[in-house]
């Protein structure tokens, strides 16, 4: 069920195995920074560890790195487990928030640190210098402290240090966040381009859902150290399992309903308008009775009178250039946002304290887990 | 204009002389003064109680190097001085050695626990600074004295028959110099260490160091100011150092700084003590440029 299509994906093997992985952090009380996560990560991918700050998804990447020790838990890199390795015998390498190049190395001495360590032969450490800084667009700063470079070339420099020894697996732990906006959207299709070119499985660690969205070929949506969902950008997007998912990812609208009949993935649910209408289901859950559905604001459609899906009472229109919000007040005092694309072609001739319906398709709710 | 200008700079000038009065007065009266004084007293003669006789020699510098056999009438080099130079020098090298071997893994140590602990185990360090440098030098003597503390318990345990002579010796100098000055050590290390970016000892380990190879590429350079600072700090007093060798050496280990005393106390020439002084001066200054050179052009890479 790859997103992607192409000869790489046809042999899907996992590169990083992560089974009932448990940090425990010593103190009183003592802090579970992961507790018992799973994951299995494949050969080349680009995958994300998504969630708010205090997640886990840093301690995660740490553990894989092996700057901490797991306090239980298995960790395997094709099929071989991590946890006996120094994080200096493990053929991953890490992108550091802050970067961490020496300070008292030049941008080339930075890059070839690895590879020296390694005990490569000169000639081929020089050739792969070069070729690396030809990668990151940085050859011409070779001998720069890297005090002398912006943040975004050290950012590239941080890269290209990581990527030089050629690691099987490369973590990024949140490597644009003290980037400025025009460069970190560059810097994401620089990554995404970098990824692809070297075919290196990339561990993505942010918390910004926009970022991994764009970028990720599958997301691990974290909170509180357990994972919530694993998916792709899609799946997590439109069919969130659970309600921190939905409110992390995007904006959503929630609204009670009940279970009438259920059919595989699929559920019938009532409205509190009464209408019934078909929802999708979390994988693996049992839904039944009272249940709460979300609906993404621009999955629905607003036009004035009643009788659709929903109705309520107009209250604010804010315009937002490309779109425009319309808050809704539902009869029983829930919110409901939508969200419509402007287009000259549409009449804007909704106004505050109008009666309004509300419509979307089928299987575009989504029932939550508990 | 051009009045209100000048009246204006005559008395910026003013206000910075004053502000720099403070710093003049010590270095004149307390800096310079006291050395060109030194530096006179050796070419003069020495007094017969003390003291010095206002008349230009040769002698006292000629006597720091120099000694004629008196019963041969031959001019030969000062074998006693020399001695007393060389053994002044390798202690106070040794003792810089020790202090780093034992102060870098302490400092890291340190700079390594959580914030809230770090300064109450550099209280721990420095409490001993706030003893009388007597009283310490003399705790060591009780623990390795003839029937101190350790001869005591290896007698107990049957290890050696009859107590091992450490007093007086050069063994028991650089004991009781590595203890007094360690602190000086771990200072200027831990300052520096506490400034490193542990991330970046964790990048080290990331890119395939192990850990003699992050210590050697990535910590070491890092915080070789500290080590320098550190360094100076214990050479430059040990070199010059006069309880701990009197205390621990017994009066027959002498240094520099005991013999210096020796000639401003008993031997009554003080030109001789001048211009051992002003030598003793010189060795710091040739040992510390020829350290900061070393230290400073060494390139932790190579190529």
């Amino acid at each position: 069920m790859d997103r992607r299509t192409g000869v790489r994906c046809q042999y899907v093997t996992t590169a990083i195995n992560v089974r009932n992985l448990r940090k425990v952090y010593p103190g009183q009380p003592p802090v579970v920074a992961l507790a018992d996560a799973s994951i299995q990560i494949r050969d080349n991918e680009f995958f994300t560890l998504l969630g708010p700050s205090g997640c886990g998804k840093t301690t995660l990447l740490r553990l894989i790195a092996g700057f901490e020790n797991p306090t239980s838990g298995s960790l395997e890199m094709h099929g071989q487990s991590l946890i006996e390795l120094p994080p200096y015998k493990r053929p991953i390498n890490t992108v550091f928030q802050s970067y961490a190049l020496f300070p008292h190395l030049t941008v080339a001495q930075n890059i070839s640190f690895g590879l020296e360590m390694l005990g490569k032969p000169k000639a081929e450490i020089a050739a792969t210098v070069d070729e690396m800084m030809a990668l990151v667009k940085m050859t011409e700063m070779a001998d720069r402290q890297t005090s002398q470079i912006s943040g975004g070339q050290q950012q590239r420099v941080a890269l290209a240090r990581a990527l030089a020894p050629k690691p099987k697996v490369l973590l990024l732990d949140e490597p644009l966040s003290a980037l400025d906006f025009k460069l970190r959207k560059d810097m994401q299709l620089e990554l995404k381009r970098l990824q692809t070119e070297t075919g290196i499985t990339f561990i993505f660690v942010t918390h910004d859902q926009e970022e991994a969205l764009t970028m990720s070929d599958r997301i691990a949506v974290m909170s509180a150290g357990t994972i919530r969902q694993i998916g792709g950008p899609r799946d997590i997007y439109d069919h969130p399992a659970e309600r921190f998912v939905a409110d992390f990812i995007g904006d959503t609208n929630f609204l009670k309903a009940d279970v009438v009949s259920v059919a595989g993935q699929t559920a019938m649910v009532r409205l509190a308008s009464g209408q019934t209408i078909a929802a999708r289901t979390p994988e693996g859950a049992d839904v039944a009775g009272s249940v709460t559905l979300a609906i993404r604001p621009e999955h629905a459609g607003i036009e004035a009178g009643s009788g659709g899906l929903l109705s309520g009472t107009l209250g604010e229109v804010v315009y937002f250039g490309t779109d425009t919000h319309y808050h809704v007040a539902l009869p029983d005092g829930t919110a409901f946002v939508v969200r419509q694309q402007n287009r000259p072609d549409r009449a804007d001739d909704l106004a505050t304290g109008d009666m309004v319906s509300i419509s979307f398709a089928p299987d575009v709710g989504q029932v939550l887990r508990d | 204009m051009a009045d209100l200008t000048t009246a204006a700079d005559r008395r910026a000038a003013r206000t910075r002389w004053l502000l720099l009065a403070p710093a003049l007065v010590i270095l004149v009266f307390a800096a310079s003064g006291p050395l060109l004084i030194t530096l006179v007293y050796s070419f003069l003669t020495p007094g017969d109680y003390g003291g010095v006789e206002w008349q230009f020699s040769w002698s006292a510098w000629f006597n720091v190097f120099m000694e004629r056999d008196i019963f041969e009438d031959t001019l030969g080099f000062s074998d006693a001085h020399l001695s007393i130079f060389w053994r002044s020098v390798k202690l106070s090298l040794m003792t810089t050695v020790l202090c780093l071997f034992f102060g870098f893994p302490t400092a890291y140590f340190i700079a390594t626990r959580p914030k809230k602990q770090r300064d109450l185990w550099m209280l721990l360090i420095i409490i001993p600074f706030w003893t009388n440098l007597l009283i310490r030098t003399f705790a060591v003597v009780e623990l390795i004295r003839n029937e101190g503390t350790v001869n005591t318990v290896l007698i107990a345990l049957g290890i050696v028959d009859e107590p091992i002579q450490m007093l007086f010796t050069e063994f028991s100098i650089l004991v009781g110099m590595v203890y007094v000055y360690l602190p000086l050590m771990v200072l200027p290390l831990y300052a520096s260490m506490e400034r490193l970016d542990f991330s970046l000892v964790e990048a080290g380990y990331d890119l395939y160091a192990s850990r003699f190879q992050v210590l050697r590429r990535v910590i070491l350079p890092l915080v070789k100011p500290g080590v320098i600072a550190g360094s100076i700090l214990v050479f430059v007093p040990s070199l010059g150092a006069y309880v701990t060798p009197r205390v621990m050496g017994g009066g027959n280990q002498l240094m520099i700084g005991n013999l210096i005393e020796l000639q401003f106390g008993q031997g009554r020439n003080w030109p001789l003590g001048a211009a051992l002084s002003i030598t003793l001066l010189a060795i710091v200054m040739v040992a510390l440029m020829a350290y900061v050179r070393t230290a400073g052009d060494e390139d932790p890479r190579h190529g």
